[in-house]
């Protein structure tokens, strides 16, 4: 379980506003939130709640409107490109879609030597870095042999994605932020990716952010759960308290929309 | 006995590869669908369940041919028509079929009511816009959505309201039969459940008589349908009601199944999730025992050299194993 002493990453008053005039829109409205080392941490909510935009805010790809981010206690700096790829060897992240997440025209290996290069380990042997890779494919279960000189396209949605946290094995960031990480991927697969990123967690003692809509994942794998409506922050608490005992109605509807298979699926309340 | 919408018989069908090599997709597939039924397909990617929707509809084209067995919808036997007739007279007003990225069928650069006229023209060639404007809204009402949409653009509406959107579009015409496959794997649990409500509202005021749901989504499927079958490698390797398929598997693949399931429920959490190691083989050239057998904790020696028949228990129930029904529920509890 988290220690609740000391924190990874925490934010007052992160705030993000699209557009202005007639067209601005605020998608993250003001969140305070506190992240604790080795903790899974979901942020459920619908379809333009905001949750990628916080995602993108965490991550540094877009700036924030309002508010601070504090990473290990420190006042967040990602003013240059330098010290931008400095916080992205701690914060790392896997995204929905796996076939959109490669560069079509780079091999495997390309993939796999970059992260070997931002890790530092640019100048080591090749051997060296053969059984690196070779290493990081065993642990999800992929055969190196096997994917060297391919690329990603030859790959299914299951192994791309399993691909993609043989990258986060290589980079052992302290933060992974997984943004939808099984919705486009079967239920069968699902299975394995979650148990790979528990094992990555329980080796590494990472932070694990999950931003899913899925509020039946949420329960399974996290130990907090934040839900998100409108760019707000609605509750918060243990993955038990909030969805066994929902205080707000917001979330009652989220949990009242997936279908279950021991309770009966109310359909009349949409 | 109610009236049987969709009878299938030894439905085989096979895509051609550019090399010339077979692949049998859909291997002797039989089913039948009773009036206000709901049939789910369940399996992994890569099993069939989207070539088996295809070839129901009996509208062949490269790559995919048709080898042998028989379609018969209310009881017009479609087998050997013509693509073009098939097209002519069966889709739309025997059959409808919603693929899985439905909504990508819409053009951004025209408004939903021309969408729905093009379609309606194609059956009806007299209809002016007047008729299909009436129909249009006459059918949104029945469908139980709003009115301004046909005067939108796609990109104007939401991703469920699109999706609804297209099923309205594909049952125009009051299809028997309806194949949703996959309607709601891109969408948002809360529009994933406007969507169910909408099929089931078809279906129970009669709009389509009966439904063929495929997802991968088991908590969903069981939500859905009256009858599961599970499909592995190309072949039904169970066929059970939703109760039964769900709390009381048979075979070994849909007890990996049924262990991958997540639902927000108390006494869920934290239990291990038995993934399925292996991936579904190659069918260029499939096993020739059970196909299963590669991936199979409870595999045994006689498994890979003979295939396995379809076995059935009772009136509505079959399972492909060569281990009885006692012999499977004894490995399941000696396994936990």
């Amino acid at each position: 379980m988290a220690s609740k002493t000391n924190l990874c990453l925490s934010g007052t008053g992160v705030t993000k506003v699209f557009g202005f005039g007639r067209n601005r829109t605020l998608a993250v409205d003001h969140v305070d939130f506190a992240f604790h080392e080795g903790e899974i941490i979901s942020i459920v909510g619908e379809s333009g709640s905001g949750k990628t935009t916080l995602a993108k805010m965490l991550l540094g790809l877009i700036s924030t409107t309002e508010g601070e981010i504090f990473f290990q206690g420190q006042k967040r700096d990602i003013s240059s490109g330098k010290k931008k790829k400095e916080y992205w060897k701690n914060i790392q992240a896997i995204f929905q879609d796996p076939f959109s997440a490669y560069n079509t025209f780079h091999k495997i290996d390309a993939v796999l030597l970059d992260c070997i290069k931002l890790r530092g380990g640019d100048r080591l042997p090749k051997e060296e870095k053969v059984k690196l890779m070779t290493e990081a494919c065993s642990f999800v279960n992929l055969k190196f042999a096997e994917l060297t000189n391919k690329y990603p396209f030859e790959l299914s949605g299951g192994q791309m994605q399993r691909l993609m946290i043989a990258r986060i094995f290589l980079l052992k960031p302290k933060i992974l932020i997984a943004d939808e990480p099984t919705s486009m991927i079967d239920a069968c697969s699902r299975a394995t990716i979650l148990d790979y990123l528990m094992k990555l967690r329980d080796e590494t003692g990472m932070t694990l952010i999950f931003i899913t809509h899925d509020i039946g994942l949420a329960y399974y794998v996290s130990d907090t759960v934040y839900i998100m409506e409108h760019g707000k922050f609605v509750e918060s608490g243990t993955a038990d308290a909030v969805i066994l005992r929902p205080q707000e109605p917001y979330t009652r509807r989220l949990i009242s929309d997936v279908p279950k298979i021991y309770e009966e699926w109310d359909l009349s309340t949409v | 006995m109610a009236r049987v919408m969709l009878e299938v018989r030894d439905l085989t069908t096979k895509y051609i590869t550019r090399y010339k090599e077979d692949v049998y997709a859909v291997d002797h597939v039989s089913l039948r669908i009773e009036e206000g039924k709901t049939l789910g397909i369940a399996g992994e990617s890569g099993c069939g369940k989207s070539t088996l929707a295809l070839s129901l509809m009996g509208y062949y084209f490269p790559p995919l041919h048709y080898t042998s067995g028989e379609i018969i919808i209310d009881g017009q036997n479609i087998t050997g028509m013509k693509p073009d007739d098939v097209r002519k007279s069966i889709l739309g007003r025997e059959i409808a079929y919603i693929p899985q990225a439905a909504m990508n069928a819409l053009n951004p650069t025209r408004k939903i009511i021309d969408f729905i006229g093009d379609v309606v023209r194609a059956h009806e060639p007299g209809w002016n816009k007047q008729m299909v404007y009436d129909h249009a809204r006459s059918l949104f009402a029945t469908l139980g959505l709003p009115a301004e949409v046909l005067q939108k653009y796609p990109v104007e509406l939401s991703g469920g309201m699109k999706q609804r959107t297209v099923i309205a579009v594909a049952v125009t015409l009051s299809p028997k039969v309806l194949i949703a496959d996959e309607p709601s794997s891109a969408l948002d649990v809360t529009s994933q459940k406007m969507v169910i409500k909408m099929l089931r509202d078809m279906m129970n005021s009669g709009f389509i008589k009966a439904m063929i749901f495929i997802t991968h989504e088991l908590p969903l499927l069981y939500n859905v349908a009256d009858e599961i079958m599970v499909m592995y490698a190309g072949q039904i390797v169970e066929h059970a009601t939703a109760k039964q398929a769900v709390f009381d598997p048979l075979h070994p693949y849909s007890k990996g199944l049924m262990g991958s399931i997540i639902v927000p429920e108390s006494g869920l959490r934290n239990v291990k999730l038995t993934a399925i190691p292996g991936v579904p083989p190659n069918l260029k050239n499939p096993p020739a025992g059970c196909r299963f057998a590669e991936r199979c904790k409870y595999v045994k020696a006689e498994c890979k050299v003979t295939s396995v028949p379809l076995y059935e228990v009772g009136y509505d129930r079959a399972y492909r194993c060569v281990l009885t029904e006692t012999e499977l529920r004894r490995v399941y509890q000696d396994g936990e």
